[in-house]
């Protein structure tokens, strides 16, 4: 950092500092510290017990299957939507990228909600599916819906961007090389791309995992079933079992504080790739 | 840059066309249609019943003003904060620049029960704030305390940027014309960071009028004094009200397309004047 010559006098500066840590220190950290003291609240041995209980296992089941789908096909949608608006123009292209942003701006409860007024008992399509046996609201498949649509930008939003700023030319290059359209996705595009594609995963992943007010809505709380970690949580809390509450709650921060710390790593890492091919294209122009 | 056409000699096109467009589709325009269609087509009676009952708009008025009160903080203090992160070299900065993205990791769940633990009567801050008769949690306050730890993340990563960008000649101008340090943060500074911290306060405030997880806990729900309006929506579904519960969402749902479209527009307009100024 820098040494600015035209900067604030001293008492202004420490005023500074201390309104930001008092104010961060009371309104962020405290909230972080006071999860993992309650949740030992009662001791070591309770707080095993209730994280290992059947039905915060069977919540944390639930919680790795509905990421694990959610990745998967936010990544598949990522990939073919980044591929899409960086690598080709066509009409329409700057509309479709506000589109894919879209879930951003809708409010949790509300993107559980569009999901029960189409597969609902009284829905759209609820009342002709359910008579084929296919439940979706209170089950899996609208648990894995909502997160679906919670994290839906969260890929797409990192690839899109950063394929857009390499162009095309080295994928052009390897097609006229005579390669086919996955080689070059494989060998030329992949790698390019491979920290900005962990990184989405990483943020969507904590997203996906810790989603409330969506799966809230469409989830039902039946317990051992469509319980997920968060859900369990508030059902604990309900209960006035604040200890194995905040025990449980505790796995859902720890995952809150890995994800922090590999988000600033991959964005070093990435800064870090990013540098010496910032070099080149300087020297590049000024040889030009 | 080169610009490619369709006919360009990169293969996919169509499939990553079509692939993108089926899964957007399902995925979020028929659904989102879905709540427009459910919101839209009921008689108007029933919709303003639904929308303008006193309970609604009792919870109406708590959301957007808790959220309005929430955001007034966080763009005094995210101010502050933004500027400190970027100007100062203290010991723990890092750290407190970490800190800043912990709303945005911690599922909103986990901070609700926290902030609740914390302020209720004999919490961490709950019994300092007894004595003088302050009722944090369970009350609006408590509102305003989850939604004032989820949006600070907003101003204060606006707002950054901005300060990294504003131009060190101006502040240099400043003090060559003897303006005090105070005048030049006051009269020069605090001028051009203006059109970030309103992009922030908006965004913030948008994403405080849908927050759930982190507020029903505090809040303590009680209809008329601190039920707020996506609470409603979950009772409405819990009452099987379909109807009711897409009125109520589809009116959220239009006022924050209309918040963040002016944050766009704004910062369209004064990225725009700015590039004409210089």
């Amino acid at each position: 950092m820098s040494h600015h010559r035209h900067t604030e006098p001293i008492w202004m500066r420490t005023l500074f500092i201390g309104a930001s840590v008092v104010f961060v220190g009371l309104l962020i950290l405290l909230p972080v510290i006071s999860v993992f003291t309650e949740a030992f609240r009662k001791g070591f041995g309770f707080y095993l017990t209730s994280i290992s209980d059947p039905l915060a296992m069977s919540a944390l089941r639930l919680t790795l299957i509905a990421a694990a789908i959610t990745l998967a096909a936010n990544l598949v949608f990522g990939l073919a939507a980044s591929w899409l608006i960086a690598k080709f123009s066509f009409p329409g292209r700057n509309l479709l990228l506000s589109l894919i942003d879209l879930p951003f701006a809708v409010s949790p409860v509300i993107s559980g909600l569009v999901f029960v007024l189409l597969f609902g008992a009284q829905g759209w399509f609820g009342g002709p599916l359910y008579n084929h046996g296919i439940q979706i609201i209170f089950a899996t498949p609208g648990v894995v819906l909502a997160t679906i649509f919670v994290t839906f930008p969260f890929i797409a939003r990192e690839l899109i961007p950063l394929m857009q700023e390499q162009g095309a030319d080295e994928e052009e290059a390897a097609v006229l090389l005579g390669a086919n359209g996955w080689q070059t996705f494989r060998r030329v595009t992949l790698p390019n791309i491979r920290w900005a594609l962990v990184y989405g995963v990483v943020l969507a992943n904590a997203r996906a995992m810790g989603e409330f007010g969506a799966v809230s809505v469409v989830s039902g709380h039946i317990r051992g079933r469509t319980n997920t970690l968060p859900l369990h949580v508030e059902i604990l809390y309900n209960e006035y079992n604040f200890s194995a509450a905040f025990a449980v709650a505790s796995l859902l921060a720890l995952l809150a504080l890995v994800t922090l710390v590999a988000k600033a790593a991959l964005e070093w890492r990435i800064r870090a790739e990013q540098r010496p091919a910032g070099m080149d294209q300087g020297a590049m122009e000024e040889v030009a | 840059m080169i610009r490619l056409r369709q006919h360009s000699v990169i293969p996919g096109f169509g499939l990553t066309l079509g692939y993108t467009l089926s899964y957007l589709s399902l995925i979020v325009l028929i659904p989102l249609s879905a709540l427009a269609v459910k919101g839209a087509a009921q008689p108007w009676s029933q919709f303003s019943e639904a929308v303008f009952d006193p309970r609604t708009l009792a919870a109406w008025r708590l959301t957007f003003g808790t959220a309005f009160i929430a955001s007034l903080i966080n763009a005094f203090f995210g101010l502050i904060v933004a500027w400190t992160l970027v100007r100062y070299e203290f010991p723990g900065r890092r750290i407190l620049d970490a800190l800043i993205d912990v709303p945005f990791a911690l599922p909103t769940a986990v901070s609700g029960i926290a902030l609740t633990a914390i302020y209720s009567e004999n919490g961490w801050m709950g019994r300092w704030l007894q004595p003088l008769g302050i009722k944090a949690a369970f009350s609006p306050l408590g509102i305003v305390i989850a939604l004032t730890f989820i949006g600070l993340p907003f101003i204060v990563r606006t707002v950054q940027p901005a300060v990294e960008d504003l131009d060190p000649a101006i502040e240099e101008a400043a003090s060559l014309l003897g303006a005090s340090r105070l005048t030049a943060l006051r009269r020069v500074i605090l001028p051009a960071l203006q059109p970030a911290l309103i992009a922030g306060f908006v965004t913030a405030f948008a994403r405080s009028l849908g927050e759930y997880g982190s507020v029903i806990f505090i809040s303590g729900n009680m209809p008329m004094k601190t039920e707020i309006a996506s609470l409603l929506i979950v009772t409405k579904l819990e009452q099987f009200d379909y109807a009711g519960a897409a009125a109520i969402g589809l009116l959220m749902l239009i006022s924050s397309f209309v918040l963040l479209f002016l944050v766009n527009v704004g910062q369209w307009w004064s990225t725009r004047h700015m590039r004409r100024a210089t």
